[in-house]
């Protein structure tokens, strides 16, 4: 604190409140839009405080097998589905990344240089550019409709792989020649010293990759056509048709509610390792 | 990028073992894919899949000659201009108050960073809800007011609404960068600015604003490729391009034409042309790193 201004500090709080309140809001009239009957809520304007029905509309969009326009598909296979999809890819990113990060660190082999240029390039290939052909590749592949297709073309990461190299540029060399003195092979002090070493950058990409992994919604879009392999993120957009009163809005809502709910946990409670790794894939 | 270990293993193969994941999928799924978006845009599909004809750049002339993709161009870069300076305006607020209130910031903090965690579809589904013409809380409101909302009709509104939700979920990431460069900014230039006499509104725009500019820049590029690239969710979800096309941006038309027009050489010169504007300002991106580092 610089000096004393009680005025400016009024002002601070009452814009930050303001900035929390427009930010909650729709979370609020989600969470409001969940508690009502599909009736109370085509009844413009809709209440602006919870009813009693939450539980109902949890579990009938737990359940699936509505009445509304859209798709009326289970919940819970569609969490199931981004659960595994998102644990695959975050744990995949992980391990491919710290192996590549570690040979390209540790070990001096021809074109060691060129490869670790392929990897940097990748950053410049989102899916999103190139849709089309990697979509023929993995139908090529017979990937469609598994979870082999909708992980395994999202877990090279370059990002990983540079956050691990910036890591382990920064391990003392000491180490290395203590655990050759002690006869310590490559992948014994890979697994005894570089590992552990590693945790706290591990569990910050952890929550990114997370986070990343769990709201994809153009690639599972295009590789998925059978219902059970729906991810929720891009299920619940299927339970909507048009902005109408014809969608069952407070089991879309509740629905809502469950898809957001795993990674804004993981964003919350591992919000330091959140902010580091943020700010450490983004160095 | 030529930093070194001093002390290395030395092993012929098990390098190539350890980098043999990573290289494989990005050979497959990255490099592959890419050579096959550069050779199809320069061939002619026929209706079924089954043949094909070079046509050199005309899938290019043809897109370019197209006045959907112009236009798309043109809505492209309206929402790039609008999500990023909103994004950075409102996320440099509430930053740079979140910076001053000691009592509180960890909770104001936690508050305004959880729409970092919502999936960009499932915001486009929370806004779409709130502006829905018939039922939405926030269109009543406007109705009532004689504003007339009907995004499904008029296309500033349409526009309107998904800058709105990609701005939303974009203000946690911004504010958290812009928090963590106000709070490396040495105390000591604002004491003495302060002490010399110089206000709040003064400190900041001749001293914290300047300090702030390689966060601000890097956020800015951030920030476009995020409006370029990671909306697709929330124009899908929200508006699918509509009214007409008035709201489909590039990422959507190369979605939109590749698989639900199946022009596949269209696409896919879309996609050659996207690739180009990543690059670009990945360049921009690093450049800018590199001079960051001497700040």
């Amino acid at each position: 604190m610089v000096e004393r201004r009680p005025l400016l500090d009024l002002i601070s709080h009452l814009v930050l409140i303001l900035g929390v309140m427009v930010v909650a809001f729709p979370l609020y009239i989600t969470l409001v839009a969940a508690t009502h009957t599909a009736d109370v809520i085509v009844q413009a304007p809709m209440p602006v405080v919870p009813g009693n029905h939450l539980l109902d509309n949890l579990i009938q969009a737990w359940r699936g097998g509505g009445d509304g326009a859209g798709s009326t598909a289970p919940v819970a296979r569609m969490m199931t589905v981004s659960l595994v999809s998102a644990l695959v890819i975050t744990v995949g990113k992980i391990a491919i990344s710290l192996l590549s990060a570690f040979a390209i660190v540790y070990f001096r082999f021809p074109f060691r240089q060129g490869v670790f240029w392929a990897i940097f390039v990748t950053l410049m290939l989102p899916v999103e550019v190139r849709i089309g052909p990697t979509y023929q590749v993995v139908a090529d592949l017979g990937m469609l409709n598994s979870y082999a297709g909708l992980t395994i073309p999202l877990i090279a990461s370059a990002t990983a792989t540079f956050l691990f190299r910036q890591f382990f540029l920064t391990v003392p060399d000491e180490l290395v020649e203590a655990a050759r003195m002690d006869g310590a092979g490559p992948l014994r002090f890979f697994k005894d010293v570089l590992l552990p070493l590693s945790a706290t950058s591990i569990a910050a990409l952890f929550v990114i990759q997370f986070i990343y992994g769990w709201n994809q919604y153009l690639w599972p879009l295009l590789v998925t056509t059978n219902e059970d392999m729906y991810p929720v993120v891009m299920g619940i957009k299927r339970m909507i048709s048009g902005g109408d009163a014809a969608n069952e809005w407070n089991v879309v809502m509740a629905t809502a509610l469950l898809a957001m709910t795993p990674p804004a946990l993981v964003v919350i409670l591992m919000q330091k390792w959140f902010v580091k790794g943020l700010v450490d894939t983004e160095k | 990028m030529a930093a070194e270990k001093r002390v290395q293993f030395r092993n012929a193969w098990l390098p190539w073992v350890l980098l043999a994941p990573q290289v494989v999928v990005i050979v497959v799924f990255f490099f592959w894919p890419a050579g096959q978006a550069l050779v199809q845009s320069l061939q002619q599909h026929d209706a079924f899949g089954t043949s094909f004809e070079w046509v050199g750049l005309e899938n290019f002339q043809r897109l370019f000659a197209d006045d959907t993709y112009v236009a798309s161009f043109k809505t492209t870069a309206v929402f790039s201009v609008l999500v990023a300076f909103l994004g950075l305006a409102i996320a440099l607020t509430l930053a740079v108050f979140a910076d001053r209130v000691v009592k509180g910031a960890g909770w104001y903090k936690t508050l305004l960073i959880w729409p970092y965690a919502v999936a960009p579809a499932v915001a486009g589904v929370l806004w779409l809800f709130m502006f829905a013409p018939s039922v939405g809380v926030v269109s009543h409101a406007l109705n009532r007011m004689g504003i007339e909302w009907n995004s499904l009709l008029n296309s500033n509104q349409a526009m309107a609404l998904i800058v709105m939700a990609a701005v939303w979920k974009q203000i946690s990431y911004n504010f958290l960068f812009f928090l963590a460069g106000l709070q490396s900014i040495p105390k000591s230039l604002i004491e003495a600015a302060a002490m010399d006499g110089a206000g709040p509104w003064r400190r900041f725009w001749t001293i914290v604003f300047p300090l702030l500019s390689p966060t601000t820049f890097f956020l800015l590029v951030i920030n476009v490729v995020y409006a370029f690239f990671d909306t697709f969710a929330i124009v899908d979800a929200s508006t699918q391009g509509g009214p007409g096309k008035d709201t489909a941006i590039l990422v959507y038309k190369v979605y939109y034409d590749g698989f639900k027009a199946m022009d596949l050489g269209g696409s896919a010169a879309q996609s050659v042309v996207l690739m180009v504007i990543v690059v670009a300002l990945t360049v921009v991106q690093f450049r800018f790193v590199e001079k960051k580092v001497t700040y």
